[in-house]
């Protein structure tokens, strides 16, 4: 078939343009701009917007179904005359503390065995880092079933061993077992994250340090002291804040263990205000619980960029 | 002799000490898929060892949950949600990295630090205003209400973790492609990407990872059981009043994490460096 002139393409104006626009997006100040645009608007339209919603919320009182009307700080004030929220209050603060302070101490612990010269080095890794990777929803089951009242293995175990006395604790049932519990299934959750972090930074300390030390004399307690934790302290600092934000913040766990109960000793802000905003449909009360978690994040925000990410660059 | 032995006992008492992390770690997942295999009648004697099988294993918990519950829906559901929302998080992270780790223009300081803010958010802070959001979207009680709300915090982690692993492309590489004339998104697609495919592998790994595993949004935005994901049916649907159905739950929690497990085993030093990528850089 013969080639007919029209077949060839002429660059007209549209070509033109294309080159114009081509070249347009050349220009940093302009390319910039267009390929930041995609996420500004997703963060607008779906965090930040949704943020100031829940800050009107939060003052108002809001129902499900229902017009709401603007009444300042008053969820936030009334919130401390309920019980299930000073409770939940306490709870934040003691399940936070305990869950951060056990996965920093295992954490460290972990990763200095990690960084051993070890048999099956993967398979190791791999099984440590199981716990973080699999639905938290899905092994939270798992360890629902673990504290059952009636068929606990936890129990069966201790009771074998002759640790407890039959028929051992109804873990979720009772105040302190229930907080143990959940407290428990946070830290085998966390610590992953913890060691395999860890373990990189213990990974980034140059071994000349040890040698130079070993040669002094410094024994292995000495040179834990004086140059392992020191080198450690800006990873151990970022892990903390991360750790202590989304421990803080953690529903997925207390939800499918122990919906905050019983009476309310297990209950954190997350779960509370779910509780509160969707299934009572108090939605401007609901709001203000979990805005009670915006202090912590402004917190670990401030300090993340003060001091960690001054030390990345 | 005695110096060579040292180092073989110190190994083996490094490998004892590690023991109880593992069994710590690995004993709920050995417990959670005995019990799925267990024949009922040995699952509720309490005289007989929680620890093993003694009277045979069964599928029968695992045909109960295929077979009679809504289980492949939600499966279904959760790989689709999942899917879309890992592609377009990538594609919008990666894009929106780029500008970050090379390009100089107005706000691109404030840009970054709102990533890095946005990216500690906790999905439990916002879940009652997104649903209200998610209402006037027309999306209410919709698996796509998630398809949407889950790149909100997919988006974040992408484009920092993507950040860190533009800046290690040497700078050099793209200039001499533009140099000989390409321009500056052809020097990405095709100098800086192919460079960079383990990041991005890195990063649609934790981005799947996290969407398969997220859990508040999936039970606070859906409820319909043709619209719930795995996580949310397995521990909502399979509760019922009866006592007897922790063979089938515990075969839901296995099945439901098969998808991570298969991507786990492949991919575990991503996501190794994932995640330490992801704390420090």
């Amino acid at each position: 078939m013969a080639v007919r002139a029209d077949d060839i393409p002429v660059p007209r104006g549209r070509p033109r343009l294309a080159g114009r626009v081509r070249e347009w997006l050349d220009q940093e100040s302009i390319l910039g701009p267009v390929f930041v645009t995609p996420a500004l608007l997703l963060l607008v339209l779906l965090v930040a917007y949704p943020f100031l919603m829940a800050l009107y919320f939060a003052m108002s009182n809001a129902f499900i179904g229902r017009p709401s009307e603007f009444i300042g700080i008053r969820n936030f004030v009334r919130l401390w005359d309920s019980d299930a929220f000073r409770q939940t209050f306490q709870n934040a603060f003691v399940f936070t503390g305990i869950a951060v302070a056990f996965k920093l101490v295992f954490g460290i612990c972990l990763a200095l065995l990690l960084n051993e010269q070890l048999w099956f080095k993967r398979f190791i890794r791999g099984a440590v880092l199981l716990p973080w990777v699999i639905p938290t929803a899905l092994s939270t089951l798992g360890w629902w079933w673990m504290f059952n009242s009636l068929y606990s293995v936890v129990n069966w175990t201790g009771i074998a061993v002759g640790f407890m006395d039959p028929p051992g604790p109804n873990w979720l049932g009772q105040k302190y077992y229930a907080m143990t519990a959940v407290v428990t299934v946070n830290v085998w959750r966390g610590l992953p994250f913890f060691a395999i972090t860890i373990l990189a930074g213990l990974v980034a300390i140059p071994r000349e340090l040890y040698e130079a030390a070993e040669a002094d004399g410094a024994g292995p307690v000495a040179r834990f002291w004086l140059i392992t934790l020191p080198l450690l302290k800006p990873v151990l600092a970022i892990v903390v804040l991360f750790s202590t934000i989304f421990t803080f913040s953690d529903f997925n766990i207390v939800y499918v263990l122990t919906r905050g109960g019983p009476i309310n000793s297990t209950h954190l802000f997350a779960t509370l205000s779910r509780v509160v905003g969707i299934d009572t449909g108090r939605i401007g009360e609901g709001a203000a619980i979990s805005l009670y978690l915006f202090p912590l994040l402004v917190f670990v925000v401030w300090a993340q960029l003060r001091f960690v990410r001054k030390q990345a660059y | 002799m005695a110096v060579a032995k040292r180092p073989r006992l110190r190994k083996l008492t490094m490998h004892l000490l590690l023991v109880p992390f593992l069994v710590f770690a690995l004993f709920p997942f050995y417990h959670m898929a005995l019990t799925s295999l267990k024949q009922d009648r040995e699952l509720y004697d309490r005289h007989a060892v929680p620890l093993i099988i003694r009277q045979g294993p069964t599928l029968e918990h695992y045909g109960k949950l295929l077979w009679d519950t809504e289980f492949l829906t939600w499966t279904k559901n959760s790989l689709i949600v999942t899917v879309l929302a890992t592609s377009v998080s990538v594609v919008i992270g990666t894009v929106a990295a780029y500008a970050l780790a090379r390009l100089r223009f107005f706000g691109v300081d404030t840009f970054g630090t709102g990533i890095f803010v946005t990216y500690l958010v906790p999905t439990s802070l916002l879940f009652l205003p997104l649903a209200q959001v998610v209402n006037w979207l027309g999306l209410g009680d919709s698996k796509w209400a998630l398809v949407v709300t889950y790149p909100t915090f997919l988006v974040p982690f992408c484009t920092w973790l993507l950040m860190g692993y533009f800046r290690t492309v040497p700078k050099e590489v793209e200039e001499c492609a533009m140099v000989d004339g390409a321009t500056r998104i052809q020097a990405l697609l095709r100098i800086v990407l192919p460079i960079a495919i383990p990041g991005l592998v890195c990063a649609a790994l934790f981005a799947f990872t996290l969407s398969w595993s997220e859990f508040i949004y999936a039970l606070t935005f859906t409820s319909s059981s043709d619209q719930i994901t795995a996580s949310v049916g397995v521990t909502s649907e399979l509760i019922r009043g009866d006592i007897y159905f922790w063979g089938s739950l515990m075969a839901g929690a296995v099945l439901g994490s098969v998808p991570i497990v298969i991507l786990y085993v492949f991919f575990l030093d991503y996501y190794v460096s994932g995640l330490t990528a992801g704390a420090i850089k």
